[in-house]
Order: C-alpha cells, then sequence, then structure tokens
C-alpha cells in the first residue's frame, strides 16, 4: 500500500512541477494578489477634494471650515461663491465632497437654534463617499460642542472648574493607528489559500478524467484510498507552503504585527486547509471537465469570501446571510487569523472556531471521499 | 476569411456549450448571484454593532449615559457585566466590538464638577468599523455633557443657549446612501471578466490539452476563422448577461438607470472585447487549463475586483498604484457604468473612459490574432 501511495506521490510531484510554467503559478499569483491586495484595498481615507462655499463669512462659520481645512481626511481646495460651482465640480469629478454654509449660520448658533452645515457627496465614489460623511459628522460635532465649551466661558469664567462635563476616553485595541491594511493582509492569507487548495485539488482530479488518464490509473492495482491520498497531499502540501509564503510576505513586507502563537495559526491552517481539500474533491466528483471545474468552484468561491466577513462585518449583512456564513469555513479561519495576528489571542478564546472548522473538515472530506468512490465506479 | 468555416466553428462552440449544462446554467445564475452577494453582501452603513457595557458607577447618572448608548440604532447594548475581565474577553472573541465602561466615581465626580472620562474600548481590527464606533460614541457622550453642563447652568441662574449644528447631507447620484446603488452597477464588470475572460480562456486551452487542436489544425480553417467562431457565442452570452445584469439592478435593487441604454450596451460591448481578447491571448499562450485559469484570475478578475474603484476608490490608493489602474481596462468600463447608472451623463461627455476602452478593444483584438498560429510545436 505504501510503496504504491508513494508511486503516485511521485508521479503528482513530478507532474506539478515538471513544468515551469505551473511552477511559477503555484506561487507567483499568491504573491502578486497579496501585494496588490495591501495597497489597494482600504477604508482609510486622506485628502479627499473637497470645495467650500461659505455664504455667511462669519468667524464662526470660518472656524467650522478651518477644521476641514486642517483634518487630514479632506483637502479644501477651493472656496467657491455660488452654489452652482459645487454642482459643477462634482459632476466633472473634480470635487468628492461640497460643503455648503448658508448666510445667518452664525446668528443661528449664537441664538440656540440649529446651524445647518450643507453636505454634498458623490456618492458615486466608492466607499469613500460613505466613508467621509461619517468624518464630516464628527467634524461638525466636534465644532458644535467647542463652541459651546467657548460660550460657558465666556459667559461664566468663574465656573470652568466647577463645571461637570463628561469625556470619552477611546483605546483601539489590537490596531492602535486604525490601519486598513492590518485589518485586510491577515484576511488575504485566507482567501488566497482558499482559491488556490480549492483549485488545485479540484483541477488535479478532473484533468486525468478530462484527458482520459484516470482510466489508465484505475487498471493499475492502485485502490482508490491511495488514488485520493495521492492527490490530496500534494495539495495539502502546496496550500500549506503557501499560506506560510503569503504569511511571511504579509508580515515582512506590510509589517502586520504576529502577537500570537505560530502553532495556534499553524493549527487553525492545517484545519482549514483540510476543509479546502474536501471542497475540492466534492467539486472534483460531480465535474466532467476542468471548465466545468473552474465554474464550480467560482461559485463556491464568490460566497465563501463574501460571506466570510473578509472585508465586510458579517453583523451588518442581512440575517439569512449571517446564518449562511456559519457554514462557510472561512469565516472561522478569518477569525484564527485576525485572533493571532493582531489579537495575540491562543487557544482558550480560539477553540471554538478549530472546533467548528475540525468539524466542517470531518464532514466535507467524508462526505467528498464518499462521493469520489462512487465517481470512480 | 469565409464566413461559411466562421460560423461552422461558432456552430461546433455553441454544441459544445449547450451539450454542458452546467456551464450554460452558470451563465444564467452567475450574474444573479453575483447581484445578491454584492447587493446585499457589502454594506458600509454601519448599524446596530454588538456593545458590552461596565458600569461601576450605578447611579441614576450612569443610567442615564447608558440610555443614550441604547438609544442610538447604531449601537447594541447586547449585555451589561460587571467585571472588567468580561469586557476585555469579549473584545478578545469578537462577542463585541466595543466595551463602555463607566468609572465608580461617575456621579460623585459629575457632582464636585471637572471633567469625568467614561472609557471605550474599541476593537480595532475593522479599522472602518472601529471609526464609526469610535464617532458615535463621541456624538453619545458629548451630547450628554452638554445636556448636563446645561442643567448645570441652569440651577444656577444661568440661561446659556445650547450650540446645535446639524449636518445636512445630500448624497447626489444616490439619495438614500444604499450601499447597493453604488455597488451594484460595478458587479457587471466582474461579470463580464469571469464571462469573458475565465470561460473563453480555457475553451484553447481545452483544445489544445485534448488534443483536438491537431484536429482543428488539419482542416481548412484558418487561425482568424477560429477565432473569431469560438469567441462568438461567448459575445452572446455576455451581451446577453449585461441584460440580465441590467434588469435585476433596476428592477430588484431599484438602482437608478440615468443614462443611455444604447451606451450601455456600447460599452459592455467593448469590455466584452477586451475580456475576450485578453482570455484568448491567455489560452493561446497558456494551453493548460490549469494555468489559462490562474491567470485569467491575474490579469482580469483580479484587477476588475480591487483596481477598477468598484470597491476602494482609486484615488485613495498609492501613487503608483494609481498609475497601474490606468491601464486596467475595468477602470474604464466601472467608471463608465457608475456614470450611466447614477450620473446620467450624456454620452457625448464620456469620451474620456470610452476611447481608452476602445483603445484597449482594438489593441487587444489586434494581439490576440496576432498570437494564435495553426502550428503545432
Amino acid at each position: 500500500m505504501l510503496g504504491r501511495l508513494k508511486q503516485m506521490l511521485i508521479k503528482e510531484f513530478i507532474q506539478v512541477f515538471r513544468d515551469k510554467r505551473t511552477r511559477f503559478l503555484l506561487f507567483g499569483p499568491p504573491i502578486i494578489q497579496m501585494l496588490v491586495f495591501g495597497y489597494a484595498a482600504t477604508f482609510e481615507i486622506h485628502y479627499v477634494p473637497t470645495v467650500v462655499l461659505d455664504m455667511d463669512h462669519s468667524q464662526e462659520s470660518r472656524e467650522l471650515i478651518s477644521r476641514f481645512t486642517s483634518s487630514p481626511y479632506f483637502d479644501v481646495q477651493r472656496q467657491l461663491t455660488d452654489s452652482r460651482q459645487i454642482h459643477d465640480l462634482i459632476d466633472q469629478g473634480k470635487a468628492t465632497v461640497g460643503l455648503e454654509i448658508d448666510a445667518g449660520f452664525a446668528q443661528k448658533l449664537r441664538g440656540g437654534q440649529t446651524a445647518p452645515l450643507q453636505v454634498i457627496v458623490d456618492a458615486t465614489n466608492s466607499n469613500t463617499a460613505l466613508i467621509a460623511s461619517s468624518y464630516i459628522t464628527q467634524i461638525a460635532l466636534g465644532f458644535a460642542h467647542d463652541y459651546q465649551q467657548d460660550r460657558i466661558y465666556r459667559i461664566a469664567p468663574q465656573m470652568i472648574d466647577a463645571i461637570p462635563s463628561v469625556e470619552l476616553e477611546q483605546r483601539p485595541w489590537y490596531n492602535p493607528d486604525l490601519s486598513s491594511r492590518w485589518f485586510f493582509v491577515p484576511g488575504v492569507i485566507g482567501s488566497l489559500t482558499l482559491v488556490l487548495v480549492i483549485t488545485v485539488t479540484a483541477f488535479g482530479v478532473v484533468r486525468e478524467r478530462e484527458i482520459g488518464t484516470l482510466e489508465q490509473i484505475m487498471v493499475t492495482p492502485i485502490r482508490p484510498a491511495e488514488f485520493i491520498l495521492g492527490k490530496t497531499v500534494p495539495a495539502f502540501l502546496i496550500g500549506l507552503f503557501d499560506v506560510t509564503l503569503i504569511a511571511t510576505v504579509g508580515t515582512f513586507w506590510f509589517k502586520i504585527p504576529f502577537r500570537g502563537n505560530i502553532l495556534v495559526l499553524l493549527t487553525g491552517s492545517v484545519l482549514f486547509i483540510l476543509c479546502m481539500l474536501g471542497v475540492g474533491l466534492l467539486i472534483s466528483t460531480v465535474s466532467k471537465t476542468q471548465q466545468q471545474a473552474m465554474v464550480t468552484a467560482f461559485f463556491f468561491i464568490m460566497p465563501a469570501i463574501s460571506f466570510s466577513g473578509f472585508g465586510f462585518p458579517i453583523s451588518t449583512m442581512p440575517q439569512w446571510m449571517q446564518y449562511f456564513s456559519y457554514a462557510i469555513p472561512l469565516r472561522y479561519f478569518l477569525i484564527v487569523l485576525r485572533g493571532t495576528y493582531l489579537k495575540g489571542v491562543g487557544m482558550d478564546i480560539l477553540w471554538p472556531q478549530m472546533a467548528a472548522m475540525a468539524g466542517l473538515g470531518l464532514s466535507l472530506l467524508t462526505f467528498a471521499i464518499l462521493r469520489f468512490h462512487k465517481a470512480l465506479d | 476569411m469565409s464566413f461559411t468555416r466562421l460560423l461552422a466553428v461558432a456552430r461546433k462552440e455553441v454544441i459544445q456549450i449547450l451539450r454542458d449544462s452546467r456551464s450554460l446554467a452558470i451563465v444564467v445564475i452567475m450574474p444573479v448571484t453575483l447581484m445578491l452577494l454584492f447587493g446585499y453582501g457589502v454594506n458600509l452603513d454601519l448599524k446596530g454593532l454588538p456593545v458590552y457595557v461596565y458600569d461601576r458607577d450605578g447611579s441614576q447618572q450612569s443610567q442615564d449615559l447608558l440610555k443614550r448608548f441604547q438609544a442610538s440604532e447604531y449601537f447594541h447594548v447586547v449585555r451589561v457585566v460587571n467585571d472588567y475581565p468580561a469586557i476585555t474577553r469579549a473584545l478578545d472573541d469578537g462577542h463585541a466590538k466595543m466595551g463602555i465602561v463607566i468609572p465608580w466615581d461617575f456621579s460623585s465626580q459629575l457632582g464636585q464638577g471637572g471633567p469625568v472620562q467614561v472609557q471605550a474600548l474599541v476593537d480595532g481590527t475593522d479599522d472602518n468599523t472601529a471609526n464609526v464606533l469610535i464617532g458615535y460614541a463621541q456624538a453619545v457622550v458629548q451630547g450628554y455633557s452638554t445636556e448636563i453642563q446645561l442643567n448645570w447652568l441652569r440651577g444656577r441662574g444661568q440661561s446659556i443657549q445650547p450650540a446645535l449644528v446639524s449636518v445636512e447631507t445630500r448624497t447626489w447620484y444616490n439619495e438614500d446612501l444604499e450601499s447597493s446603488a453604488f455597488i451594484v452597477p460595478g458587479v457587471l464588470a466582474l461579470v463580464m471578466s469571469v464571462i469573458g475572460a475565465f470561460l473563453t480562456s480555457l475553451t484553447i486551452a481545452r483544445e489544445w490539452e485534448r488534443g483536438s487542436m491537431e484536429q482543428l489544425i488539419s482542416t481548412p480553417v484558418s487561425a482568424m476563422e477560429i477565432m473569431l467562431g469560438k469567441l462568438a457565442p461567448y459575445f452572446v452570452l455576455g451581451m446577453f448577461d449585461v441584460i440580465v445584469c441590467a434588469v435585476i439592478a433596476i428592477y430588484w435593487f431599484q438602482v437608478p438607470f440615468r443614462g443611455s441604454y444604447i451606451t450601455l450596451l456600447v460599452s459592455s460591448a467593448l469590455f466584452l472585447m477586451v475580456v475576450l481578447s485578453l482570455g484568448f491571448f491567455i489560452s493561446v499562450l497558456a494551453k493548460n487549463q490549469f494555468a489559462a485559469c490562474q491567470i485569467a484570475l491575474l490579469v482580469t478578475f483580479l484587477p476588475a475586483f480591487l483596481l477598477s474603484g468598484f470597491l476602494f476608490s482609486i484615488e485613495q490608493m498609492p501613487v503608483a498604484l494609481r498609475w497601474i489602474t490606468s491601464v486596467v481596462p475595468a477602470r474604464y468600463y466601472v467608471s463608465l457604468l457608475k456614470k450611466i447608472f447614477l450620473k446620467g451623463t450624456p454620452t457625448a461627455m464620456l469620451y474620456a473612459d470610452l476611447i481608452p476602452l476602445t483603445v484597449f478593444a482594438l489593441v487587444l483584438a489586434l494581439l490576440a490574432t496576432r498570437s494564435f498560429h495553426k502550428r503545432l510545436e
């Protein structure tokens, strides 16, 4: 049995590494994708092009505008004189945010009425518009609060020490600079591993079937179990190697801290790769051609990445999507990745994730192997 | 070039597609799935984020502050705990995104005057969520602080007007600021990339891999006829998907459509030419389906997803990457889609995107024809 398995493994490794192009494709694209993701995927905004129309010309309105000018999030490019200009500049895509302060702003503020700050954002500009509008609210509320403090100070300077006030002391844990890269890079390790292991496994089997070499193998004394092992062991090793490779690039190139225990991450990776082997095998049992395998794999990969919380928090998704996400192994692996990288937590916290992946992996593999036997017969 | 032979190749390809019912189903189901996934799954509008509370004071005042947190739609106070480790643990295992700690001397400090600090421990892993949480927590605390100050002053015979600034945001082109409206039009670019590059890159590689290319070469069919014949059916499928996607976007997600249908079809046809040529080019180079699929992922799907401005806005990327995006055809297509759907920009004003897209389509089509020779190596 071991002898046959060894022969099968030798054949597989020769097949994978014979071709220079395939050799490159196993390791090159993941690294390129990691780099592109690390630089392109961001929720941070810097210097969003902003134009301002101040019709009030008061000290208050200037003070409010100066808060935007000094903010690193906004780049106040022009002071306008006519509200039609805002319209044109946003239409032409030259500005993403337009701020408009109408005449009477200061008067309302002094009189205790609500003073409006009109904001126009170009919502075609992907995530920037949404993120920018929450910063605008923060800046405006901060301005109102400080203005209030000033007023109290002016009216009753003798009371300023006695007056109660509440402040928020914010402590962002795990990612003190709130860097998007720290959020995305560990996640990319998971999603790249997913794509690679599934495609390598599914294509490896279906290719033999499509070219007709599967029949040749079946006439040899090899047993189905040996064949399955012969196919999955190389995929498993390639997956593990790639996790290490991508993680190394991510950690050292992007300088993401690794605070947890490397063994915990390794355990999580092994369990996750096993799940993906199961998925890959399952896909191979239902596909006759590589095109079919590819298309089926794609159908698994897209939802798996969308539901996993890779880019957007699961808690904001519709309820049915949230339930669905429990069946996605990547969901658990992402928690393990971010947990070990950023939070530095160990098994005591991550065991439910490990258990879930082990359970899913076991059922996926069992199911795949059962189906596989049938498919071979 | 003979039209009859071209038609024959196209017919062969159509038969092959029709015989493979799964690939055909995919062509119909995939746009629907991708639309639903991105339309519902991508949500930057964060609400109801889980919060833990540790009230060490337990006074009337601290309860008043907590009530304000409970009343906000942005927070969902999941649990009230009574020790510090319970909060750190909840942040560690992800059950809470934020923990609010009210100090034991909260009410007595307020009685004495001066600032009292309330702690917000925030899970910074996901920087966008953390930023939003901090912003809203700040607003709640400032609102509370202002109220107690005004009450305090009133109690001492000083009546001061509150300083109120409201932010009136108008989001242009997407008035409800629904995440789905700015995401959904861009999904078309993803669908086209998958149809165009994935499916086609596999078709030529498959002929090489199975050996049927030799049979094709021995026929009088010319290289040009093979290419056009192979691509024509996929072009039709792609255009069909454009219509499916547009219908879902407009009728299911209620995305406004303000531009011209003809412009939408023309730009989609151009982009389809780009991805089909790329797919063909890849398959000629790869000659092996696994390689073809990996390369297609790298040069079409990944840029369409990350570098097109579909999710992450280009202006926020590092300069080098922004420069790279100018050679990503999907960038111009996504920009066209957003303008046609949301802005309703007149077609004459779209030349900045249409011209590069046309150039890409022509150059790549030329490259694809040049790359393919009827030769055995």
